[in-house]
């Protein structure tokens, strides 16, 4: 059918080893990616690349959005208007007693000697698509390593913890969400306290307290916020409500599902924190049992030689 | 023309920048908001099992593991799980395609199943080997989709190599 002559003689290697290079090629790469992180350069320049792809789909979304904005009513715009400015004067107040609670909380804690907290800065981004892997759950934001973003920073939105900023590309970057079954925010319960894990739920949206006892006291309805003691998450953002507690006697832990309560698959914009605070060094790990025997050793060896 | 019927059309050889562009589009597709993506056909599996069917010298494994790469970094997922599975799938694609184009558009479009329903399981495999769950038979919609979108992608993607009625009656 075409009419291309068929070449007889440059054919090179058979299509079974062709196919066994590149599938071996692919292998090797993903272990390389799982296991040892070691292709993040690769990655990044192929980002590069896919970039204006990427901005080009998010293009004519952002087109009927903006004639949609343009032929909004009158109506409609004062109602916003109205809400808004409600909703201002409500924040205001409370911005104001937040600020004079801070001051006295400050005052408090250089009287006991804590150390100081540092106010978190937030950047807010533009959720550019959500990730293209029925496997996790992730977002993307239209900021990157050139606007300052680090790996690892909290993200969130109105509501709550969205999630965790897992991989930075020049410019764009990766967001893990809270939902996803890979990520773990460290939350407590604010009606008494109690400390608790939330792993994500992966394909359910939901998220799980796992190693919780079986007679912890926790409630449905119960609002879990960080705990900000894994030094990631700054304390008191709210992350998710109980909605099932499941106590089988079985099992020594409590099955607890929860809700999250910031918009994790829905809304535009989130904001990406950066938590500057002064964190006294971690403590070293312990050491392994080969060097606690040679450091017993030698302690024994001056031992004998001063005695 | 003696032959007359319209699958027998002599076309034109295939231009590389007709390849590029349609996988650019495809890109485009992917990478287009998608509310739930395990609905949505995978557009660049579909363009890569066409060029692999017609073209089979111009775009081969090595096309397939590139544009598989680009789909990995492009997504944020392991980079090589589409590579591998796109290189799998121009394999098959290629092994087939003197097979392929006998068949009226149905069949055709039944062995398109086949053959983007092997990648998806390559990814899935892949993915459960590294650790993730499963995300639900719902996936195997893709491919579905995909092969019922093969009749108009092979339409559309043959239109550029079509000569005009006039210079084939020359």
């Amino acid at each position: 059918m075409e009419h291309t002559p068929p070449p007889f003689f440059k054919r090179g290697p058979a299509p079974l080893v062709r196919l066994f290079f590149f599938a071996s090629l692919s292998l090797a790469l993903l272990v390389l990616d799982a296991r040892f992180r070691y292709t993040e350069g690769l990655r990044s320049v192929l980002a590069l690349a896919a970039y204006p792809l990427q901005r080009a789909a998010t293009a004519p979304i952002d087109f009927l959005r903006t004639v949609g904005d343009y032929f909004s009513t009158q109506a409609q715009l004062f109602e916003d208007n109205a809400t808004l400015r409600a909703k201002n004067l409500a924040l205001s107040q409370a911005a104001q007693r937040y600020e004079t609670a801070e001051a006295e909380a400050a005052q408090l804690r250089r009287l006991i000697g804590a150390g100081e907290k540092l106010a978190v800065k937030s950047t807010p981004a533009e959720i550019l698509y959500a990730g293209r892997d029925p496997y996790s759950h992730k977002i993307f934001i239209n900021l990157g390593e050139r606007q300052g973003v680090k790996p690892g920073s909290p993200v969130a939105d109105e509501a709550g913890v969205v999630g965790q900023v897992t991989r930075v590309h020049p410019l764009v970057s990766e967001v893990t969400l809270v939902t996803d079954q890979d990520h773990v925010v460290p939350v407590q319960v604010v009606r008494n306290g109690l400390r608790a894990i939330a792993f994500g739920g992966g394909p359910s949206g939901m998220l799980e307290l796992r190693f919780t006892a079986g007679n912890a006291e926790i409630q449905n309805g119960d609002r879990l916020v960080t705990s900000g003691i894994d030094g990631i998450y700054p304390a008191g953002l709210p992350v998710a409500t109980v909605v099932r507690i499941e106590r089988d006697a079985e099992h020594s832990f409590a099955r607890v599902i929860c809700r999250p309560v910031a918009g994790v698959d829905r809304g535009r914009f989130v904001l990406v924190l950066s938590d500057e605070t002064a964190r006294p060094p971690r403590p070293e790990e312990a050491q392994s049992g080969k060097e606690r025997r040679s450091e017993k050793a030698r302690r024994a060896r001056t031992k004998e030689r001063d005695g | 023309m003696a032959l007359g019927g319209t699958s027998e059309h002599i076309l034109r050889p295939a231009r590389v920048s007709t390849v590029a562009a349609s996988f650019a589009i495809a890109l485009l597709l992917n990478f287009l908001p998608w509310k739930d993506l395990r609905l949505v056909p995978d557009f660049v599996a579909l363009v890569l099992t066409f060029w692999c069917v017609r073209q089979p010298r111009l775009v081969g494994l090595g096309v397939a593991w590139g544009v598989g790469l680009l789909v990995d970094a492009g997504n944020g997922v392991l980079l090589g799980q589409h590579a591998l599975a796109y290189s799998a799938l121009a394999f098959i694609s290629i092994w087939l395609s003197r097979r392929i184009l006998w068949f009226g558009p149905v069949l055709q479009a039944a062995h398109v199943a086949i053959i983007l329903a092997v990648a998806q399981t390559l990814v899935l495999v892949v993915r459960i080997a590294a650790g993730d769950p499963f995300p639900g038979w719902a996936i195997y919609v893709s491919p579905l989709a995909g092969a019922l979108l093969w009749p108009i992608v092979s339409w559309l993607l043959v239109l550029p190599q079509r000569r005009l009625e006039r210079e084939q009656t020359i």
